[in-house]
């Protein structure tokens, strides 16, 4: 279980994060809904550590995030970059391979590498895509090389950072489906960004939605079309008017 | 502008270097702490050796050959005003190899190496690499870093030998093919007059440069602002820093090592 208390992050001036709280329990599916630059990928970077939050406490099965031991800590993360943030110096399989040919369970180079091809399969990539560079894909391909990076080691907890942004309707059928799979069939903890209401049907257990800072609405899936709440409402139904300004 | 207020003027800048001086220090004390702690990443060590090392050689190369010459021309012509043009194969010597060669190849290797790991590591920070090398449990200071570093440290006096003898030969050519210098005595001249103690001082100097190059533009790198501006502001900090750096690191080396 994750659990965030009172989570607080700004950048200088910039207040992203004023007290979230939040909980997400063991093998379920989350999704974060919100606004562009509301803060949510800042508060994917917080529970993993790469932003260092103001005040607050991140916790996962109840200890503190910011004292465990960060090797076995990030082994049990994997995470899908808004951008992708594939290595630019390596070859895609090598990407996906990554954590598989490192540390201590290291595996042997061919079967890195079958276990590579396979996972890119299942984000809908050829193995013909196995032996090219990055710069070489698209922007939706390089995403989904990201995905099958993050899902490549098979860990207990998943980040995904708009995983269907900059796919076509069919490629993000097809995410969605794998995130689900791997939430059900594997038991996995998944927290997804996504700004895609059909994604977030698909894929959430429950939804939270972050606004100024703060967890504005969260909830079961089921909840979520009943909720009175204007906030949320405005944005399931993308209505330009409402409490939320359109510009920010 | 109020006294008080010009000293702010001028402290400001200075505590601004000094922090930037005591956070070099502090990148340069951990790189070394990781250099020795595996895990060791050979296959970056072999590529960084690439970049720093056998492709600097052309540049590395050219810089000596035409200084060499032209530090010949100017001992032959300033010489003369006291009948000492015989000298040009010694000054010419002692110049390279003290002082010139390792200068030069610093600098050559700043504005090379330095610039191209500094545009490299921050590229990936403002695209999240450097955040997803640490989600999949590898250290960027391990991976990114100490290859370079290693490779700095241990290619660059390498390229300052090469630049000597490069520089030396392009006063050997200017000597015997215009001067009028006999090629025999030139040589001759040039390698009675070093001492193994030049030559020792002029790699200690390339180990030092290569080490300020390559930490300067990884740490520059890896504190980049964000987008491609953040990239551009890094890229040229960091060549500025390493230039001034390596030419105040060898005043440094150049007093301790010759100075009376
Ligand atoms: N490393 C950083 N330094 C400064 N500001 C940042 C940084 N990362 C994010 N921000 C700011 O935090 C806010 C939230 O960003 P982000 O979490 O990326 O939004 P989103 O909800 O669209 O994912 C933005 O205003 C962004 O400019
Ligand atoms: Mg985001």
């Amino acid at each position: 279980m994750i659990a965030l208390q009172g989570v607080h992050k700004s950048f200088g001036p910039n207040r992203v994060l004023r007290g979230v709280d939040l909980t997400i329990a063991k093998g379920t599916s989350m999704v974060i809904i919100g606004g562009s630059g509301t803060g949510k990928s800042v508060l994917l970077k917080c529970i993993l550590g790469l932003v260092r939050h103001d005040a607050g406490t991140i916790t996962l099965d109840g200890q503190d995030v910011s004292r465990v031991e960060r090797d076995p800590f990030l082994a049990r993360f994997g995470m899908l970059f808004q951008g992708g943030a594939l290595f630019d110096s390596l070859k895609v399989w090598e990407n996906v391979a990554f954590r598989l040919m490192r540390g201590a369970g290291r595996l042997p180079q061919d079967q890195a590498r079958q276990i590579a091809i396979e996972k890119l399969r299942r984000v809908g990539l050829t193995p013909a895509v196995a032996d090219l560079f990055p710069a070489e894909l698209s922007g939706g391909m390089q995403k989904r090389v990201g995905l099958a990076r993050a899902i490549a080691a098979e860990p207990e907890i998943i980040f995904f950072d708009e995983p269907t942004t900059g796919l076509d309707p069919i490629m993000a059928g097809v995410i969605n489906d794998l995130i689900r799979e791997i939430v059900v069939e594997m038991g996995v903890t998944a927290m997804t960004i996504t700004h895609d209401m059909t994604s977030v049907r698909a894929i959430a257990d429950s939804v939270a939605m972050l606004h100024q800072g703060v967890i504005q609405w969260t909830g079961p899936i089921g909840a979520l079309d009943a909720t009175p709440d204007p906030y949320v409402q405005q944005f399931i139904h993308g209505r330009a008017d409402g409490p939320i300004a359109a510009v920010r | 502008m109020t006294p008080a207020g010009a000293l702010a003027g001028i402290g400001r800048p200075v505590l601004a270097a000094l922090a930037s001086l005591g956070r070099i220090a502090i990148y340069a004390a951990q790189t070394i702490t990781h250099l020795v702690r595996p895990p060791f990443y050979p296959r970056e060590f072999l590529t960084a050796l690439m970049q720093v090392g056998w492709l600097s050689l052309p540049v590395v190369g050219l810089t000596a050959l035409f200084t060499g010459g032209a530090l010949a021309l100017q001992i032959y012509a300033g010489g003369q005003r006291f009948s000492a043009e015989a000298v040009v194969p010694q000054i010419v010597a002692i110049g390279m190899v003290r002082e010139l060669g390792p200068v030069l190849v610093g600098l050559m290797i700043a504005a090379r190496v330095t610039s191209s790991i500094a545009a490299e590591i921050a590229t990936m920070k403002v695209t999240e690499q450097i955040d997803a090398l640490v989600t999949l449990s590898t250290n960027p200071m391990k991976y990114l870093t100490v290859p370079r570093v290693l490779a700095g440290f241990l290619c660059v006096p390498l390229l300052v030998a090469i630049g000597d003898i490069i520089g030396i030969m392009g006063g050997f050519a200017v000597g015997t093919g215009q001067l009028g210098f006999n090629r025999a005595s030139y040589i001759q001249n040039t390698v009675n007059f070093l001492e193994g103690s030049d030559i020792i001082t002029s790699l200690i100097k390339g180990a030092v440069f290569g080490f300020i190059a390559t930490v300067i533009g990884c740490l520059y790198g890896m504190q980049s602002g964000r987008g491609a501006q953040g990239v551009g502001a890094a890229t040229k900090n960091a060549v500025a820093t390493a230039a001034i750096l390596i030419l105040a690191a060898n005043f440094i080396l150049t007093s301790v090592m010759f100075g009376q």
